[in-house]
């Protein structure tokens, strides 16, 4: 800046001289620093915001674990490891150690006669449809060895099922304390310690446990948090988002248009009705943008007034002929989210057929097409990759969302998986919410498992909105 | 809308309006079929209302209002029973910036025809050459018509735009400074294709380049403004159609001393 050689002009009076300019600049310069670093330290303060997140949930969905078994898995399987065991090692096992339940087992499972028949018919006159060993065929159940008994098991009745059986009523595993995955790694000497002072060698045990495995996925609701998993809630949830996705974007896409393409033109603003036209639509705007605000409780009880009592013929699935559930279906949800999300998909479509050039709108026109045709094939595609972003962030919030889902009516046991739209349901956020207000530990070991997958879900369907959302870009560009 | 006669347009007593500000008063004008028709004027003086009037374009501002008649063969474009699509599709428009749409070359062409329905590869393909061929695009693009039309050049992106309204067979081809956002060479190229047009097709050309006009046209329109001092210091500004005549005329012999001035450069 010294360099400046040129001769000053007379300085204005208002203006500063050299000394005060080059003070001024110093400050003027050091403001921005100030205000960079501020800016900065939000983002890193965001950044651990998350990290903290994460080592949280991570720190509780996996850790040490002090078992007691009624019976040691190494008795039963071999090595003890029942996800490895074949279906006859099954079968002998449930024979071996709970002989009269494999009756039962089967009785339930596959006979065909009435209850009060299975001592006395034969078994080839109750397992018509199954196989089962030719020695066995002429003997009543009772007089069944062991090999036939577990024979006729291991052909007839699923692994998941005889699986379950042993966890639950042989091996009986009972988790008498957790530890966080922190205290399993560093600090494992003095869990040891403890164990070994403690806990009776001969009966308990200290094992490693990532509570968030491929059986949590899979296993139903249960009371007890080593059984328990999160399949009825995924599925739950799966089913809302998507009815929730398929009523709010058609609808909410819809409205854009309109507001955009169509009540804008509405007349000339001279008129009376011209005027009250372009009040109404900036009306309606105003309370579209309002209700993007809207606390989602609020949501919920319009839902729970609206589709579960009001409409619960059509939410029960009654007009259809579905008779076994009142309102409080998964329709009444997904219906109730569709509300909650569609402000959002409404304002960010609408900005998004904004921002498109109306250049392109005028080619379209001034080649004869009529205002549904430039719609169509030049307003919707140069919008969608902002309608799309309006959708990921509706569809996030769907997922996330708990208030209105409770009180819309989520079941909080649910044992079948959801089915339809008619059927009751649970969901991740509020499956999370239950567990974590339990006292015992483990349960909150499954929340922090559950909100594993219920992360993993949200950014498995964000990312395939977004990689949807890029083909569009990648379509509008050269 | 049946043809007779030489005059393509017939302009009566056009008021345009935006609201309640008067954009254009008065104009009348007849302009010829199958000859290049030049608008010309200072900024703000109208010459692009009035050229967006003849083809309904000005129904897309809400506010835009229109008084008086636009005869197009001798049917009023304006009239109650004129569908705007039908008028658009029989004149067709090209614009100041080239705004191909965000697809193919092929699309670009074929997006006019399949409005009205057109089907079938080996008549679309047809169209599209023989579009391409008559805005001289075609040796240019024609191994490789799956290209995004945003990926051209300025220059070929308006001929692009040429050819897409061509696709259509419009009677009437208006230009709205077709060549402004453009290099000496493709306004060269652009005018060089006009002068072919014109065989087929009817021109009405606004321009500001006054050179420009002098080249191709063989009318020329002057527009000109005109100012009121409103109550509260508040200036009106509207445009006239201050002198039309045929371009050699009105540029060698003027008959207002205003287009003197203007076409000395004096004002603009």
């Amino acid at each position: 800046m010294s360099a400046m050689t040129t001769p000053a002009p007379e300085n204005k009076p208002y203006m500063p001289d050299e000394a005060a300019f080059r003070r001024g600049l110093a400050g003027r310069h050091r403001r921005g620093r100030v205000w960079k670093i501020f800016f900065i330290l939000s983002i890193v303060m965001a950044l651990l915001s998350l990290v903290a997140l994460f080592l949280n949930v991570v720190n509780s969905a996996a850790g040490l674990i002090i078992v007691e078994y009624n019976v040691d898995p190494a008795d039963v399987v071999p090595n003890g490891d029942i996800d490895a065991a074949s279906p006859e090692q099954l079968a002998a096992a449930i024979v071996a150690y709970e002989p009269n339940r494999a009756l039962v087992m089967i009785r339930d499972n596959l006979s065909s006669v009435a209850s009060d028949q299975f001592s006395t018919a034969t078994i080839s006159q109750q397992l018509g449809s199954y196989t089962y060993p030719e020695s066995a065929a002429d003997k009543t159940p009772r007089d069944l060895t062991p090999e036939e008994r577990s024979a006729i098991l291991a052909q007839n009745i699923s692994v998941d099922v005889m699986k379950q059986f042993i966890i639950d009523e042989i091996v009986g595993l009972n988790v008498l304390e957790t530890y966080s995955l922190y205290e399993s790694i560093f600090n494992r000497a003095a869990v040891e310690e403890h164990f070994a002072a403690e806990f009776d060698q001969e009966t308990t045990r200290l094992e490693f446990r990532m509570w968030l495995r491929p059986s949590f996925l899979t296993s139903g609701q249960s009371s007890d948090p080593v059984l328990a998993g999160i399949r009825t809630a995924l599925i739950g949830t799966l089913w809302i988002v998507a009815i929730t996705v398929l009523v709010a974007f058609p609808i909410g896409v819809g409205a854009a248009i309109y507001l955009e393409e169509y009540a804008s033109l509405f007349g000339n603003e001279n008129t009376l009705s011209g005027k009250f036209m372009k009040w109404f639509n900036r009306f309606i705007e105003t309370n579209v943008r309002n209700l993007a605000g809207v606390p989602s409780i609020i949501y919920g009880l319009l839902g729970l007034a609206i589709f579960v009592r009001a409409a619960s013929d059509f939410t029960s699935g009654k007009f259809l002929g579905v008779t076994d559930s009142n309102g409080r279906t998964i329709l009444s949800a997904s219906l109730t989210m569709a509300l909650l999300i569609l402000p959002v998909i409404i304002i960010n479509a609408q900005e998004a057929i904004r921002a498109i050039q109306s250049s392109i709108r005028e080619a379209s026109y001034g080649l004869g097409a009529t205002k549904w045709q430039t719609i169509w094939n030049q307003v919707l595609p140069a919008a969608m990759p902002g309608i799309l972003t309006g959708t990921i962030l509706g569809m996030s919030r769907a997922i996330g969302e708990t208030a209105p889902l409770v009180i819309v009516g989520a079941s909080t046991a649910i044992f079948v998986d959801p089915s339809s739209p008619f059927s009751s349901f649970t969901a991740l956020p509020i499956q999370i919410y239950q567990w974590t207000a339990r006292p015992q530990a483990e349960f909150r070991a499954i929340a922090a498992a559950a909100i594993i997958v219920l992360l993993v879900l949200l950014l498995v369907l964000n990312a395939s909105a977004i990689f949807l959302r890029q083909y569009f870009r990648r379509k509008l560009q050269a | 809308m049946t043809e007779n006669g030489a005059h393509a347009f017939e302009l009566r007593g056009v008021n345009i309006y935006y609201g309640s500000k008067k954009a254009v008063e008065d104009v009348n004008l007849s302009i010829p079929r199958q000859k290049i028709t030049a608008f010309i004027g200072p900024s703000g003086c109208g010459k692009s209302t009035v050229l967006r009037s003849l083809n309904r374009m000005n129904d897309l501002i809400p506010s835009a209002r229109i008084e008086g008649g636009v005869f197009f063969g001798g049917q009023n474009l304006y009239a109650d029973n004129v569908d705007p699509v039908e008028v658009r599709r029989r004149i067709g428009m090209v614009f100041q910036k080239p705004n191909p749409f965000p697809k193919s070359i092929y699309d670009n062409v074929a997006y006019g025809p399949r409005l009205l329905g057109v089907r079938g590869k080996a008549v679309l393909d047809e169209i599209v050459e023989h579009s391409l061929k008559g805005a001289f695009l075609w040796d240019e693009v024609r191994g490789d018509l799956k290209k995004s039309g945003l990926a051209l050049s300025g220059g070929q992106q308006q001929r692009l735009c040429i050819a897409r309204t061509i696709a259509v067979e419009p009677e009437v081809i208006l230009m709205d400074e077709p060549a402004s956002a453009l290099d000496p060479i493709a306004t060269q190229a652009i005018e060089e294709l006009m002068k072919v047009l014109v065989q087929r097709f009817t021109i009405v050309i606004v321009t500001h380049n006054m050179q420009q006009a002098q080249r191709v046209s063989d009318y020329t329109a002057f527009y000109s403004i005109r100012k009121k001092e409103e109550q509260g210091g508040v200036e009106n500004r509207w445009g006239v159609l201050a002198e039309y005549a045929p371009t050699d005329r009105l540029f060698s012999n003027p008959a207002s001393e205003e287009t003197e001035r203007y076409i000395r450069g004096e004002f603009g």
